[in-house]
């Protein structure tokens, strides 16, 4: 078990290296700059701005000073946009708010997808599972910013059940949550789903059945260990994507997240910022991928920690 | 690769066709399976419509994507204008249409890059198997791992936006799980007898991978790209939607989305009109995609 988490933290090293020297380089060969704004900033200025900020060194220098600051204090620099500002502070004052969308969409996609996953697999072939199914197949097929906007129309706009943008009160988290975890909690539900009427098949299903076991204790206590496995590792791709998903949701409900920041850094080519939010990012979803398989592991006994 | 068996249930097994020609009775088989399907059916069909009418309809509207009638403005579903018009007086069904060909356009290509891209790629480590397939598969692995859709976020950032540049960043990304089917199926091929005889025969590698083993992982492939073309467009409209994708005057799908939404709470069919036709769109590629699998009995699933 340590030697399995320690073997695959020191396999995201590389990962987490080459993710770094990529997007240097790739925000670096790119055309234009941060101080290239609307208007022409003087040369002599430029030149002290650059300076200022070490953009004037040859660039694998400027490479490896990066490197270096963020591997040895975790400095990630300062924004370029921002003035006064260091990426440090910008992140640890947005991040939450991203992580915390993120968990509302988490729960929903469990909340909703394995009860209904549970009893569609359990009812098969009723009302019950093709409504199910139907359900599944409107979250796959229309995309959150499909899904959020018309939400936002009809609950916000004309029912007023909810407010249409902002991040305050505690109603102001369900419209994004359920927007952002629709789509996983119809692939959470047909992942259950197929999962739980394989494992219903199996021999040990019908033992527990012959010994006269209630079926809800087949169903909760047998079953839904194994039927769950599929679910499990869909979690790690289903992180990466609600991390990702939040780009759109935070900028259809102005959500003063990460994810609308990085949009907007890129698009003001605030390096540091961009840069700085792709480690951190990538740093997440390489470790929440972990505990994901870790969960996954713990949960089936035929794999094992290597 | 089992072949495809009739069913035992209906009793006798068949005598005279099978022998004949087996390659051909396999598709047949399958195209009768398809055809039962009713949500695929129903699928392919609307598919076949929106292609048509995306491709051959703006001929037939004699309105351009980009005439404007500002006297008119926005207005609501009307005789003249059948699914209204935007803030500049643009007729919304004809830039549906014309969105459509972009939409459908960037979803083929892409699609086409990926395909190739992973077609090729889990075929040679496949068949070439040992280290080289480990070294392969390992760097697919740590791909996958990477957070790819703000890499292609940023290359839409900082390498202008233009479409090329799009389909390649698209491809680039969904040929991961291609590769990872293909090679599956190729290293389940390559101990089949009628490959030790090409090899006998002293074919070359090229030939016998392109010639001999793709034609027959040609259902997997099918059903795949089936799957890969929905999350393809998907991708495009979400690039599109934060404004990366598609530039105006142009329009996807994605940016006719995005500008609904902007103006959603005035002009409630600028949202819902662009936001239906692609969802439709998605709904019967997926259910084309979830018919051909049972069709051509595919047994190697996305995840």
């Amino acid at each position: 078990m340590l030697r399995f988490v320690a073997s695959r933290l020191l396999q995201a090293i590389p990962v987490m290296l080459i993710i770094i020297t990529v997007s240097f380089f790739m925000l670096r060969l790119a055309p234009g700059g941060p101080f290239t704004a609307e208007k022409a900033v003087p040369p002599e200025i430029l030149r002290n701005l650059e300076a200022h900020y070490g953009l004037d060194k040859p660039l694998y220098v400027q490479f490896f000073t990066y490197l270096g600051k963020v591997v040895l204090h975790g400095d990630l620099g300062p924004s370029f946009k921002y003035s006064n500002r260091t990426v440090n502070e910008i992140l640890a004052d947005k991040l939450p708010v991203s992580l915390e969308l993120g968990g509302w969409a988490l729960l929903v996609a469990l909340g909703l997808g394995l009860p209904l996953g549970v009893a569609a697999a359990v009812r098969r072939n009723t009302i019950l599972d093709y409504l199910c199914s139907a359900v599944g197949m409107i979250g796959i097929c229309v995309p959150t910013f499909v899904l959020g906007p018309l939400l936002a129309l009809s609950l916000g706009i004309y029912l007023h059940w909810f407010n249409v943008s902002g991040w305050y009160g505690p109603t102001d988290r369900i419209l994004p949550g359920v927007t952002l975890g629709f789509v996983y909690a119809a692939y959470v539900m047909r992942l259950t789903r197929g999962g739980m009427l394989e494992v219903l098949n199996q021999d040990y299903i019908r033992t527990a059945r012959a010994k006269g076991a209630s079926e809800a204790r087949i169903v909760l206590r047998h079953a839904l260990r194994g039927g769950l496995l599929p679910v499990v590792s869909f979690l790690g791709p289903a992180i990466a994507g609600i991390l990702t998903g939040s780009f759109v949701i935070e900028t259809i409900f102005q959500i003063p997240g990460l994810g609308r920041e990085f949009v907007n850094s890129a698009f003001n080519r605030d390096y540091t910022l961009v840069l700085g939010t792709v480690i951190l990012y990538a740093g997440l979803i390489v470790l929440l991928n972990l505990v994901a398989d870790i969960v996954q592991v713990w949960l089936n006994p035929k794999l094992k920690f290597e | 690769m089992s072949t495809a068996s009739s069913p035992l249930a209906s009793g006798l097994p068949p005598l005279a066709s099978a022998a004949s020609d087996a390659a051909s009775s396999l598709w047949r088989d399958s195209w009768h399976r398809l055809r039962k399907n009713r949500p695929a059916v129903i699928g392919g069909a609307l598919l076949l419509l929106l292609g048509v009418l995306c491709v051959a309809g703006p001929w037939f509207l004699h309105a351009s994507y980009q005439d404007q009638n500002l006297d008119l403005g926005a207005s609501a579903p009307s005789a003249q204008h059948w699914l209204g018009t935007d803030t500049l007086g643009r007729d919304l069904l004809v830039r549906l249409l014309y969105g459509g060909r972009i939409s459908i356009g960037v979803g083929l290509c892409a699609t086409f890059v990926a395909l190739t891209i992973g077609v090729s790629y889990g075929a040679v480590a496949g068949y070439v198997g040992g280290k080289t397939d480990a070294l392969m598969m390992r760097g697919v692995d740590i791909l996958y791992s990477l957070p790819f859709t703000i890499f292609v976020i940023l290359l839409m950032v900082f390498f202008g936006r233009n479409i090329i540049l799009l389909f390649v960043a698209i491809g680039a990304v969904e040929w991961l799980t291609m590769a990872r089917i293909v090679r599956g199926q190729i290293m389940a091929l390559k101990k089949m007898e009628f490959i030790e005889a090409a090899r006998s025969l002293g074919l070359s590698n090229r030939r016998i991978i392109f010639r001999h083993m793709i034609p027959n992982v040609l259902g997997p492939i099918i059903v795949y790209t089936t799957l890969t073309i929905p999350a393809v467009m998907l991708l495009e409209a979400f690039l599109s939607f934060l404004g990366l994708g598609v530039q105006p005057p142009m329009s996807s799908w994605g940016t006719l989305i995005k500008d609904g939404a902007e103006k959603m709470e005035e002009f409630w069919w600028l949202l819902v009109f662009p936001g239906g036709v692609f969802s439709l769109t998605l709904f019967s590629l997926n259910f084309l995609g979830d018919g051909l699998r049972d069709a051509l009995d595919v047994r190697a699933s996305k995840d």
